[in-house]
């Protein structure tokens, strides 16, 4: 899944991508009381293993985040920052007693994947529903989001990414 | 370019400030955060503050401390509680204190996006409103005189800045135009409002009866004079004294004005007594007093004398805007007083109205209306109940000069239709015809139901 998502990321933003050795999940980050692990600190900890050639880092942990005010997250960036991070766990359908399905969670990963990326390239939440940056706070506003940045968003990634871009890969 | 929308978080844990600041940021919001109620006081006055999201358990000053000092001087920002802590008491004591919401740590990210998102919301509408309520009121209101006209507007705010005043104001402008009316909320603007105000017309009495009127006068003055009694310049008091129709006195009356403005004294008729005047004098006329000053009609010092403040009321038929505003106006009026319930005016019966040239102003428009409402049998008013010459000379009568046989019956049902508030049924019973024909004919005609201007 990791390599269709790398595919998927390069296509988007015409900016290579590359995975990286899977890290553990780091100690301190769990929250007992909560059950849930601490996004923020995990964030930290991926931040520091940026590589010197990478502009963005996406940490994609499969396990349920929050943060210290909010009940969870799916994910958490740094606005117009190089880190960010998604939790697969409530994008997974057993989380709502349902049956796995390997390609609703790909789906579901690869919007919030863009997401998060989308605050490191500077986009704030966008008000139109199928934008990839439309705040999802469920997993129902996942689903009904577009698998495409709006126009608007869209075109100031393209700026963002200008620095980095790269020649398509398929040529026909 | 929506406004910014500025949030000032207050939390005395640095990590519930920095992780709502950067959570809220994605959203666009502007966020800044502060650690105590003072330092949230000391950022106060930084902007204009939509949101402030205060936590209830602070060292020092808090919550709902802070949320009532913020509530003084930024009245508009909305507070919302927040606490690790819920409990029924605190929750009830928040909201009772004008806390907008009260949210429990951790938050639900759906619940608190949403209620983000419905304050901002209802500020707008707030802002919105407000705004369209300052629009409305350029639908200016000055106690009983309603206008839009820029003019009228203007001269609204000049009441206002004169009302402070003394002096004396001379109000012209055609009859039936609202000079005693303006004069009136001269006096209610001003530090007179509660004393005595007090109106002669000069043109109804004979020069011997205005001058008892205004200076009163002795026992025996006169015969007839049997006790002394006091005149309307002596009633006045420390109030307004308005003189309508200033322009119709005698030039002996004039001279009398004159000298008794000039020196702020006067005598009764047959008495010896000087009495000082403390009162506001206001002067009306509908005539143009330059001109009989030519004529030699009326005394040119008075005139100066008179003239400190002047204020013209353009005619209604120089402000047919107004005219829709009047109209509302009366209706409301004439509703209370005659318990009825008309709602408005109908279409074509505005027409009429903005049409004619009202030579009698508002009070003319005042008596039509009041004509209508005592007339009509629905709960509008229609063309037939306005009692207006008609341009074609025939009161009543449509024109029906050179229209083809489908006008002149497109023009009935539309009234037909219009007199019954569409009511098909009873519409079609009148016409004579079925229900299906009539259908057909409106569609035949194109014919749509037109809105009534409602009060």
């Amino acid at each position: 899944m990791l390599r269709k998502l790398q595919v998927h990321l390069r296509d988007t933003f015409s900016v290579p991508a590359r995975i990286m050795k899977t890290m553990s999940v780091p100690e301190g980050s769990y929250e007992r009381s909560r059950n849930q692990y601490n996004s923020t600190r995990i964030l930290r900890e991926i931040l520091k293993e940026t590589p010197p050639d990478a502009i963005k880092i996406l940490g994609i942990v499969d396990r349920d985040l929050c943060i210290p005010i909010l009940t969870f997250v799916f994910g958490e960036a740094q606005l117009g920052g190089v880190a960010s991070i998604v939790a697969l766990a409530r994008l997974r359908q057993e989380f709502y007693g349902l049956s796995p399905d390997d390609g609703i969670l790909f789906e579901r990963l690869c919007k919030e994947a863009l997401h998060e990326l989308g605050h490191n390239f500077g986009l704030i939440h966008c008000n139109d529903r199928e934008c990839i940056m439309y705040l999802s706070n469920t997993v129902r506003d996942v689903d009904r989001k577009g698998t495409t940045y709006c126009g608007s968003c869209d075109s100031v990634l393209y700026l963002k990414t200008d620095p980095w871009r790269v020649q398509p890969w398929n040529r026909r | 370019m929506e406004p910014k929308v500025n949030i000032l978080i207050v939390d005395d844990e640095e990590i519930v400030r920095e992780s709502l600041a950067s959570w809220l940021g994605e959203d666009g919001y502007e966020v800044a955060a502060a650690e105590n109620g003072a330092r949230a006081l000391e950022r106060l006055p930084e902007r204009d503050w939509n949101l402030a999201m205060v936590d209830l358990k602070m060292p020092g000053m808090d919550g709902i401390q802070l949320m009532d000092e913020i509530r003084k001087t930024r009245p508009e920002t909305i507070v919302i509680i927040m606490t690790a802590y819920a409990t029924v008491d605190t929750a009830v004591q928040a909201m009772k204190k004008g806390a907008y919401d009260y949210i429990v740590k951790p938050f639900n990210p759906e619940d608190l996006s949403m209620t983000i998102r419905k304050i901002i919301e209802h500020q707008k509408l707030v802002k919105e409103n407000l705004y369209l309520r300052k629009e409305l009121k350029k639908q200016y209101r000055l106690h009983d005189m309603v206008s839009k006209n820029h003019k009228m507007i203007e001269i609204f705010d000049l009441v206002k800045t004169v009302a402070k005043s003394n002096s004396i104001v001379l109000v012209q402008g055609e009859s039936g135009t609202g000079k005693e009316l303006l004069s009136r909320a001269i006096h209610m603007e001003s530090p007179r409002k509660d004393e005595p105000f007090v109106s002669v017309s000069c043109a109804a009495l004979t020069e011997n009866l205005l001058e008892s009127e205004l200076f009163g006068y002795e026992k025996g003055a006169f015969t007839g004079a049997d006790q002394a009694r006091s005149g309307k310049m002596e009633l006045a008091k420390d109030g307004t004294l308005f003189l309508d129709e200033i322009g119709d006195i005698s030039l002996k009356l004039q001279m009398d004005l004159l000298r008794v403005i000039e020196q702020r004294e006067f005598r009764r008729v047959g008495g010896t007594q000087l009495i000082p005047i403390t009162s506001r004098i206001i002067a009306a006329t509908n005539r143009d007093l330059k001109k009989a000053i030519e004529e030699g009609k009326f005394r040119e010092d008075l005139y100066y004398r008179l003239n400190v403040i002047s204020i013209h009321i353009p005619p209604l038929r120089e402000r047919k805007e107004d005219i829709p505003l009047l109209v509302e106006h009366f209706l409301d009026r004439f509703n209370i007083e005659m318990g009825k319930n008309v709602d408005g005016v109908a279409e074509s019966a505005m027409r009429l109205l903005m049409e004619h040239d009202w030579p009698g102003n508002a009070r003319e428009l005042r008596n039509v209306i009041e004509r209508a409402m005592v007339v009509t049998k629905g709960r509008m008013i229609l063309d037939a109940d306005l009692s207006l010459p008609r341009p074609s000379g025939v009161p009543g009568a449509p024109d029906s000069r050179g229209k083809s046989l489908a006008e002149m019956e497109k023009e009935h049902i539309r009234q037909v239709l219009q007199e019954n508030r569409w009511n098909i049924i009873r519409s079609a019973h009148i016409l004579g015809i079925d229900r299906v024909t009539l259908y057909n004919k409106i569609r035949k005609y194109e014919l749509k139901k037109e809105p009534v201007l409602n009060t």
